[in-house]
């Protein structure tokens, strides 16, 4: 792996940070704690500012023609760099089954999308990160994003019958006074689902509180996850209930309170 | 929303005006995925109530699986002779149709609904037959076979309990495998009490089983033909497969001299030995039972009686020429995408107006007829908790993405939300645009009063807070911290 190489030849990898725009634009501290944490694990972070949005929302939409040219300015965009690590599940599976049908001439395509990564995936496949340093005091819920869960598979999932695995869950566990507590449905999808959310709101809120009563039963005081989006619509839902609970990208968590 | 005055029209001339039952079909057109969904999650307990139904059989089929070391190994097998089946399908066709007709039994081929139905009576009026007993057929359902014949003057009684039950309420299935799974006990404890005789406010399940069986007992015993689903049909030994837990398939059969098997064109199989794989799969998929308990094997006629077999097309061979959709013909009905679709769960199978519900229904449905099914695609996260516990594998989450793509290429989605997407897009192909948008949206998050901001953001804001706006986005604190690389 590039990164390895990198590491034994003495070189910090270059990760160029791929920020969701709606993280961009609504949770920068997410993305902060993400160029922290990659540079707390000895790598050179740069954030290209010609980036946007991967083109998601329209790709799932059904909308191809619109997202195609996000896709190619994406893909010029991080072109070449060692590494391009995302805090989304969700915006990283898009690169990597999506672009194919979208940019299917790009020139960059297969070198992006083989050097594209969820953060927790990286550090967890290619830094190698076993332990994090840090201290969270706190009982963590881990919600599994269905995209990280099931199109990255960063874990064995309750349905698969594979010897079982969880990477996000194993960085978690070694953060300093954190106890994980796990809901009674390990991996059901929270109905965040782009516009879904709003095209279906009923469904959607109904999941959504759903996921939020099963982690609170389990006691959880802090839910976090690899995607904003999905946290987003659960902090939406516990706030306007005024729910006793503190929605944290898993970035922050990693980060840890004795940064 | 609904609209009564519709309804007669809905339930078919001469049909007793349609009872709205709780959780139960709603009169009138349907009004797409959404407007039918809230209308079911509106109780909320009974959206929960069936939603831990249903998980309840997700977890059942979840500990079956675990059974299996070789589970995921039969999945990719099963996915593979599906395939080659499908692949090679007028070949095995032919050859199900040699060995079937050697055997005894006579081969009809249906083009459409219509033709099923028509060859279906024929059947029946040439024997004069009068009272027809069924047992689980979804193809039966999606040709509208039993209105059919009741207008012909054929009583055709459902024998599986479920199927029975809704029967009796003028409902279909609301699940492919859990017909009745949207009515309590109590419910059935009413409408037993009602059709049956049932003692008043009773609902002990095995009491009113005991009623059903005795009821059914005299349908048997008076049927002049029996009609059933096939779940399996072998093209080297010419067999079908049929599996039920009730043994009402059995029943059917065993008395009268007529047996009509009703089949899709997919249901084959090369060789019996395949049953070896996809028997395993199908009850712990459908019900977490390693087996069904009846899994009878139709070789021909029996002595004195006639089998025939009607193999319907009705849209199948179109959608077999069709790149991604034909694997949703590896489908072989367990139910389990159903069990395990969130969505599914809380807004119930009459959400998705089509015989087949749930994520494959909302695959099959939109092929046969993409304007009147437009919203069934969306009518998912995408979670893909389907794809994963289907037993062959379907990508099914990856199929309802491809449609979404056919319904905006063919103009059936929402103009309104085409646009704003596009709208959106134009802004993200420019980072100026981007930035320069977010500070204004951000600002106008800031500024205006939380209730108009509420109002605005229509659907998200109903149940919803929105995030509350940094003063920096993160590509201006870099370049402030950072300065221009």
């Amino acid at each position: 792996m590039a990164a390895r190489q990198a590491h034994n030849r003495g070189v910090m990898p270059t990760v160029a940070l791929f920020v969701p725009c709606y993280v961009d634009q609504l949770y920068p501290q997410v993305a902060v704690a993400t160029l922290r944490l990659l540079e707390r694990h000895g790598c050179r972070v740069v954030f290209p500012p010609e980036q946007t949005c991967c083109g998601q929302p329209m790709a799932n939409a059904g909308q191809a023609a619109d997202a195609a040219p996000l896709a190619r300015a994406f893909l010029d965009t991080f072109a070449g760099y060692d590494h391009v690590v995302a805090p989304s599940g969700s915006c990283v599976a898009m690169v990597r089954h999506q672009y194919p049908g979208l940019a299917p001439d790009h020139p960059a395509l297969q070198q992006v999308r083989a050097s594209t990564y969820e953060l927790c995936e990286y550090l967890h496949d290619v830094l190698g990160v076993r332990r994090v340093e840090g201290r969270f005091a706190a009982k963590v819920g881990l919600h599994r994003s269905c995209h990280g869960q099931r199109e990255l598979r960063l874990a064995s999932g309750s349905e698969r019958q594979v010897p079982p695995f969880d990477k996000v869950k194993t960085l978690l566990s070694t953060l300093e006074g954190i106890t994980l507590v796990e809901p009674s449905r390990t991996d059901e999808c929270c109905g965040f689902g782009g516009t879904f959310a709003a095209t279906e709101e009923a469904v959607s809120c109904l999941m959504g509180k759903d996921r939020l009563d099963d982690h609170a039963r389990a006691g959880a005081e802090v839910i976090t996850g690899v995607d904003m989006s999905c946290l987003m619509h659960l902090d939406g839902l516990a706030r306007r209930e005024r729910r006793p609970v503190r929605i944290l990208h898993v970035a922050e968590v990693l980060l840890g309170e004795a940064a | 929303m609904s609209a009564p005055s519709d309804a007669a029209v809905a339930a078919g001339a001469g049909a007793p005006p349609p009872v709205h039952h709780p959780g139960g079909r709603q009169a009138g057109p349907y009004p797409g995925h959404p407007a039918a969904a809230a209308r079911f999650t509106a109780d909320v307990a009974r959206a929960h109530w069936h939603d831990e139904s249903l998980w309840f059989v997700r977890v059942k089929r979840d500990r079956a699986a675990a059974q299996l070391p070789a589970w995921e190994r039969l999945r990719e097998l099963a996915e593979q002779i599906k395939a080659h089946a499908l692949a090679n399908l007028a070949g095995y066709l032919e050859e199900f149709e040699r060995n079937a007709t050697a055997r005894g039994a006579t081969v009809h081929w249906a083009r459409d609904a219509a033709d099923h139905n028509r060859i279906v009576h024929e059947l029946l009026s040439a024997r004069g037959v009068t009272r027809v007993v069924k047992s689980k057929s979804m193809l039966t359902e999606e040709c509208g076979l039993n209105p059919y014949l009741e207008a012909r003057g054929v009583e055709v009684v459902d024998t599986d309990l479920g199927e029975r039950i809704v029967q009796f309420r003028g409902e279909p299935p609301s699940h492919i495998v859990l017909p009745a799974i949207h009515i309590k006990k109590e419910e059935i404890g009413a409408l037993f009490h009602e059709k049956l005789g049932t003692a008043a406010g009773a609902s002990d399940p095995k009491y009113l089983t005991e009623a059903a069986r005795g009821h059914l007992r005299e349908k048997f015993l008076a049927a002049q033909a029996g009609i059933t689903g096939v779940n399996f049909a072998v093209a080297d030994t010419g067999a079908v497969v049929v599996c039920t837990n009730e043994g009402n398939a059995d029943m059917g059969t065993a008395l009268p001299p007529l047996h009509i098997a009703c089949m899709g064109l997919e249901k084959l199989v090369p060789r019996a030995e395949d049953l070896g794989v996809f028997l395993r799969l199908l009850a712990r998929s459908a019900t977490g039972q390693p087996v069904t308990t009846y899994s009878t094997h139709f070789l021909g006629p029996k002595p004195g009686g006639e089998l025939h077999l009607v193999l319907v097309d009705n849209g199948r061979s179109a959608l077999l020429a069709r790149d991604p959709f034909r694997r949703a013909l590896s489908c072989i009905r367990c139910g389990a995408c159903m069990n395990t679709c969130p969505v599914f769960r809380r807004s119930g199978g009459y959400s998705y107006g089509t015989t087949v519900p749930g994520p494959i229904g909302s695959v099959l449905g939109p092929a046969q007829g993409p304007g009147a099914h437009a919203t069934l695609p969306f009518a998912s996260t995408l979670c893909g908790s389907c794809a994963d516990v289907c037993p062959v594998r379907i990508d099914l989450h990856h199929q309802l993405l491809a449609w979404r793509r056919e319904l905006v290429a063919g103009g059936h989605a929402p103009a309104g939300k085409t646009l704003a997407l596009r709208v959106t897009a134009w802004i993200f192909a420019s980072p100026w645009r981007f930035a320069a948008a977010g500070r204004l949206a951000r600002a106008a998050l800031r500024l205006l009063p939380r209730g108009l901001v509420a109002r605005l953001s229509g659907a998200w804001g109903r149940q919803r807070e929105l995030p509350a706006p940094p003063a920096e986005s993160f590509r201006d604190l870099y370049r402030r911290t950072h300065g221009r690389p």
